[in-house]
């Protein structure tokens, strides 16, 4: 068993041409990266305003929690039938599936951005229009910043969903790593289908691994504690503003 | 929607809902089962925790189509073995619900506690009769979770042709016919709605002090 994973592996034929790893890898990243551009964009404008506004909660509660109980095979299988005929060429199975892979991606962005903005400490946020900050100013400069953390775990969890339904969508003809899968298991080879799950694994692992790195380095240090000698957490944060401005104290 | 199909086709679609039932909410027992005392070693020995979060979270990250494929050979068992997808769940729900049993019993206020060993309550009394029930309402939400989550990804086992309702989308995906796939979206939602209901109405049996203070 693992001596014919092993086999595919080295075997110099699975590292070259249109059905070689690195086009395989090339393509499921290229998917999951516009995808999960796409969904930031969306999830991230909608979180923040209805976030900063406060108008539209009902529309983050309803929409998240419908989302995950809905079939990601069903909903791809019917977007793809119900789009594929409109669009001709080579793209006819391509952009409904990365349609469904930004549908799916969008929920866990939005809430998290939210409920980021939401949580944000008021004290801070009347410190900041007490400094004479403009609604845009707050939310750039104090909301966004400390609602960072949690955008950023949202936006790994839509990169692991596209990561995992982009391998999925290989049943509707999308290329990448799950065409292993589905090709191996039409042509009985199982060695070929296992050597595709380890690498959408590894794929997915990597891909969470990054994103944690870049969680790390991007949150503001006051916030993630590598700020010397500042509390951890939002509250750290907001004693380090009231610290840093002796009239707020 | 072409109801004349789907009379035709009733008893069938019964069966493949009976049986998506049972392979979503067999995981979420075993899970929790396991989560629970793995839950409690992390609470209670702080070095245990990151290192078994890190290792959780790591089993999370795993597609669930991967995850089907591998543990045939991990397992020894066929590809269309229902184990497998059993199996391959109960695997999400023990890493989703390990953090959400640590922090869950993390929760119960320290004074609680102390009152509880004061009282005279043992390690296990303690867990079982005190921590553990404080702590529902936490794994509840846990669960919730992991319910809607697992009558979702059990879908996707259709693709490696494991009979369930997912069986639904493949069908109508090559006769290119809409009935089945709209059919199977809403009965995957109904099944879902019902798992989500039927762990919040587990969870108000199981905490019956949070009615009385709410109606009081």
């Amino acid at each position: 068993m693992i001596g014919s994973i092993a086999a595919w592996f080295t075997d110099p034929a699975n590292w070259q041409g249109p059905d070689g790893i690195p086009a395989r890898l090339l393509e499921h990243v290229e998917y999951s990266v516009i995808a999960l551009l796409v969904a930031a964009l969306l999830g991230l404008s909608l979180g923040l305003l209805i976030g900063h506004t406060g108008r539209g909660t009902f529309l983050v509660a309803g929409v998240a929690n419908s989302l995950r109980a809905l079939p990601t095979l069903g909903l791809l299988i019917l977007v793809v039938l119900l789009l594929a005929p409109r669009i001709s060429g080579d793209l006819a199975f391509t952009i409904p599936a990365l349609l469904v892979l930004v549908l799916l991606a969008v929920p866990p962005i939005l809430t998290n951005t939210y409920a980021g903005v939401q949580n944000v400490d008021p004290g801070a946020r009347d410190a900041a229009s007490g400094m004479g900050m403009t609604g845009g100013q707050v939310l750039w400069r104090v909301e966004f910043p400390c609602a960072l953390p949690l955008i950023l775990s949202g936006g790994r969890s839509a990169a692991l969903q596209i990561i995992s339904t982009a391998t999925v969508a290989a049943y509707v003809s999308l290329g990448g790593f799950g065409r292993y899968v589905i090709d191996g298991l039409s042509q009985h080879d199982y060695a070929k289908m296992a050597a595709g799950a380890l690498l959408v694994a590894a794929l997915a692992v990597v891909a969470d691994l990054l994103l944690a790195l870049v969680q790390r380095y991007v949150v503001s240090p006051g916030l993630s504690g590598r700020y010397r000698g500042a509390a951890v957490g939002p509250q750290g944060a907001a004693a380090r503003m009231g610290a840093d401005n002796p009239a707020a104290g | 929607m072409n109801w004349t199909w789907l009379k035709a086709n009733a008893g069938e679609i019964a069966g493949w809902f009976a049986i998506h039932a049972v392979l979503a909410a067999v995981p979420l027992v075993i899970g929790l089962a396991i989560a629970l005392p793995l839950g409690w070693l992390a609470n209670r020995n702080r070095i245990v925790y990151p290192p078994m979060l890190t290792f959780s979270g790591l089993l999370y990250t795993i597609p669930s189509l991967a995850l089907f494929v591998l543990l045939p050979g991990i397992l020894g068992t066929q590809i269309l073995d229902p184990i497998n997808v059993v199996a391959a769940l109960s695997v999400y729900t023990v890493a989703l619900l390990v953090r959400v049993v640590a922090d869950g019993l993390a929760s119960v206020p320290p004074d609680v506690v102390q009152a509880a060993r004061a009282m005279g309550y043992g390690e296990f009394g303690l867990l079982v009769r005190v921590q553990l029930p404080v702590a529902v309402p936490v794994i509840a939400a846990g669960m919730r979770v992991a319910a809607v989550t697992n009558v979702s990804l059990v879908s996707v086992a259709a693709v490696i042709g494991v009979p369930e309702l997912g069986q639904l989308f493949t069908e109508g995906f090559q006769l290119y016919f809409y009935t089945p796939i709209i059919a199977g979206i809403v009965l995957c939602v109904v099944l879902a709605m019902i798992f989500d209901a039927t762990v919040v109405g587990i969870a108000r049996w199981l905490t019956p002090w949070r009615r009385a203070g709410r109606s009081a």
